[in-house]
């Protein structure tokens, strides 16, 4: 054949219609056109920022920022450096993102289960829920919590007390501070245990359910594995764990658990946000899954809530996990409208006050951009192979 | 059967059986809620549950935006009254909301340009409208010159020249908005291409472009438009304060347009290329005539959804000094005149009912669309 199509071809009346050349040279046209844009835009950077007095190097990492974050996961005071307040504001961004993906998932899961529920006013107060949150901005979501519900907060002293020792006020909201005392190590190295000897009881009982064909009560066992070494633990020790109740004092609160408004109005307007969007997809990968699955389940004697659990979640999953992921990515990525409300996360505090006061504008915005890159790698990394374990085997 | 005798020990029933009760009513407004609302004790507790939620938050949400709200006066009244929405403080800052700080005598240049793109969308997408395509070529390409002549001023034309400055609210929601999805779907679909393209170096560009982009906040993409872009071009090609962030939105949602058209041409049957090629066809010829009508139909609610997500996403605008319509709720409701505590939830619900109106309205069309495209494949 092949020799049969090579005499056939007439030979081209110009080698400008050749494709493979064409290919080429479009190639090449383009690799100098980026090749000159890079070299240009960079020799004109450089010449503008020695001009601007911008520095060219990373140097300001280490000096010292003299500027104070309220929120901070790590050691950090005006004294420490750049570098440091780096540091923090990544670890407010991830405390954040990863605080909102668990939140959304939960509220998303369950509005969308909502959807498809038997009860006409379940339905339609999810349907509004979703309709409403998928058409307004995030940002005016925010703003809204943050300005119109956060901040008309009474002040400390006529904190609304809620139960549990909660309190909140215009400072945000105050709850009880766990102390862990002397011995509440092993109690933490008991839930480890727990959880351990769970996934080992698992996979031993579904080796034994595919070998013998017989069931062995995962969850009830794995439930008091996990939770009842702990607790054993815990009065052994002489219930070493103790909460720092807070109480006022003066103008203020003593003791407890301060959550800034920043981080409350953040976390909740980008969950019950991304909630939104989660539902719907939830709605669309369970009504993916053919009827004929769940009908066939019920005939074969199945009750509804273990074809719920053996037939229809595990193929919506399928359906649900790619667009997920993406979701999960928006939610990471939306973090970056703390700045507007001034929660002090990787974009606030870099990108916003490190990059003004040093004006390293070049290396910080590549050190921003690296992060998120890495971030949303690393999720879609982990998205993936979930997703594989999960996905249809064919042959 | 009731002739067979089975001797003294059969037993036959002699009387009738006494009827049953009627089935429960499945019709009417009680067999509604029978069936809806009260189906099994669960959905019962359900319905009681959110029933008192709804008699909880409703009429709150029309307590506060019709009936305590405060309709005509002032700020001493608003203040008065904090329980209800203050309207006539957006009645006050209306104009403001709507043109920002352009110039009041010449604000009917912004309304000219708004009713005749009012006019132009509306032409292009009333299915029923003749002439279609005449009203393709005046959007695409009348429209763009006439805006940016009235908006910004000609001397030559004997208009004053406005500063992009002076812009904002919702002329620059929209301006902001139209601007990215005019731009973002034709750049979309030549970065899709090239994704798919043959020519590895041509992939590797489209390849890096998108996922650096996608990967990124949208902020962090203004950012650079906004400080990165006067740093890498000389003095003389600076672009204006407002063009940047228009660069960065539309380079931003090209990316995430050019995966939903990706996404289109994945779904193509490989017939359809081979079919195109069998008739003498060439790559562009292919592409412009058989593959991409069908592809970008496929995914006309990704791409609308683009839209929304880009529409809504204008609002980031604001942090990079650019006073959108939401920059300018947030302005006007720290206004000192106005300070008072119904002042911020009135702003925001204003705001609210504006972005939603517009998304709603978009989400609608593009799902009439996709049905009426979709009548054809149903049997």
């Amino acid at each position: 054949m092949t020799d049969l199509a090579e005499t056939a071809r007439p030979a081209r009346s110009s080698a400008l219609n050749d494709p493979k050349l064409r290919a080429f040279a479009y190639q090449a046209l383009l690799v100098i056109a980026v090749l000159f844009l890079v070299i240009s835009a960079g020799g004109e950077a450089v010449s503008n920022m020695r001009q601007r007095g911008i520095p060219l190097t990373f140097d300001f990492w280490n000096q010292v920022s003299g500027f104070d974050i309220n929120q901070t996961l790590i050691p950090y005071t005006n004294q420490s450096t750049y570098g440091q307040a780096f540091w923090v504001g990544l670890c407010n961004t991830l405390l954040v993102a990863a605080l909102g993906i668990v939140l959304a998932t939960v509220i998303g899961f369950a509005v969308g289960i909502a959807r498809l529920s038997h009860n006409w006013i379940v339905v339609s107060l999810a349907s509004v829920y979703v309709e409403v949150l998928r058409n307004i901005p995030p940002l005016l979501v925010l703003l809204f919590i943050y300005n119109a519900v956060l901040k008309p907060l009474p002040n400390p002293k006529q904190s609304i007390a809620l139960p549990g020792s909660i309190f909140l006020n215009n400072r945000g909201i105050i709850m009880p501070d766990p102390v862990f005392g002397a011995g509440s190590g092993l109690v933490a190295l008991a839930l480890v245990a727990g959880l351990l000897l769970s996934v080992a009881m698992a996979r031993w009982a579904r080796l034994r359910q595919t070998q013998t064909g017989k069931q062995f009560p995962i969850l009830t066992v794995g439930l008091a594995l996990t939770f009842g070494l702990p607790l054993l633990a815990y009065l052994v020790m002489g219930r070493p764990i103790t909460f720092n109740v807070p109480v006022l004092k003066g103008f203020n609160f003593q003791g407890g658990r301060q959550i800034y408004p920043e981080l409350a109005a953040l976390l909740f307007g980008l969950s019950v946000y991304t909630a939104s969007f989660i539902a719907e997809i939830v709605r669309a990968g369970i009504q993916s899954v053919h009827r004929g699955q769940s009908e066939a389940a019920h005939a074969l004697g199945l009750p509804h809530g273990r074809t719920t659990c053996l037939v229809v979640v595990p193929q919506a999953m399928r359906v649900i996990i790619p667009p997920l992921t993406s979701e999960y990515l928006n939610l990471a990525k939306n973090s970056s409208l703390a700045v507007f409300i001034g929660y002090p996360d990787l974009v606030q505090v870099f990108s916003g006050t490190v990059l003004n006061q040093t004006g390293a504008a070049v290396q910080v915005m590549a050190i921003t951009m690296a992060v998120y890159l890495t971030i949303s790698l690393v999720t879609s990394f982990a998205m993936n192979l979930f997703n594989k374990r999960n996905a249809l085997v064919e042959r | 059967m009731s002739d067979v005798t089975l001797g003294d020990t059969a037993y036959l029933q002699s009387e009738r059986a006494p009827a049953l009760p009627p089935p429960s009513a499945t019709r009417g407004p009680l067999g509604w809620m029978r069936q809806n609302l009260f189906s099994s004790p669960g959905s019962t507790a359900l319905t009681l549950l959110f029933a008192a939620l709804v008699a909880w938050i409703v009429p709150g949400i029309v307590d506060f935006a019709l009936l305590k709200a405060v309709w005509h006066g002032d700020s001493p009244l608003c203040r008065a009254n904090p329980d209800g929405a203050c309207w006539p403080f957006i009645a006050e800052k209306f104009n403001y909301l709507r043109y920002g700080a352009y110039p009041i005598d010449q604000r009917w240049r912004v309304d000219v340009v708004e009713v005749v793109g009012a006019v132009l969308i509306s032409w292009l997408l009333w299915t029923g409208a003749p002439r279609r395509n005449v009203a393709a070529v005046l959007f695409f390409l009348a429209y763009p010159v006439l805006a940016f002549f009235l908006l910004r001023g000609a001397a030559w034309l004997g208009l004053p020249v406005i500063d992009t400055s002076l812009w904002g609210g919702v002329l620059i929601t929209l301006l902001m908005s139209v601007v990215g999805i005019v731009f973002s779907l034709p750049l979309g679909v030549l970065l899709a291409l090239g994704r798919r393209s043959d020519m590895p170096m041509v992939k590797a560009a489209c390849i890096t472009f998108i996922e650096f982009v996608r990967g990124v906040p949208f902020i962090i993409v203004l950012f650079m438009a906004n400080f990165m872009l006067p740093l890498f071009v000389p003095d003389w090609l600076t672009p204006d304060r407002l063009l940047r962030p228009l660069i960065g939105t539309m380079m931003f949602a090209a990316a995430y347009m050019a995966e939903i058209v990706r996404a289109g041409l994945q779904a193509m049957p490989k017939g359809q290329y081979e079919g195109a090629h069998a008739l003498g066809l060439g790559y562009w010829p292919t592409m412009r005539l058989v593959v991409l009508p069908q592809a970008l139909t496929t995914v006309i609610p990704g791409i609308v959804s683009t839209f929304i997500g880009l529409f809504k996403d204008t609002t980031l605008v604001a942090i990079v000094g650019i006073a959108d319509f939401l920059r300018t709720v947030e302005s006007a409701r720290l206004d000192p005149n106005w300070a008072g505590p119904s002042i911020s939830p009135t702003g925001y619900l204003f705001a609210a009912i504006f972005y939603w109106v517009f998304c709603f309205g978009m989400s609608r069309y593009s799902l009439a669309t996709e049905h009426r495209l979709n009548r054809g494949r149903k049997h």
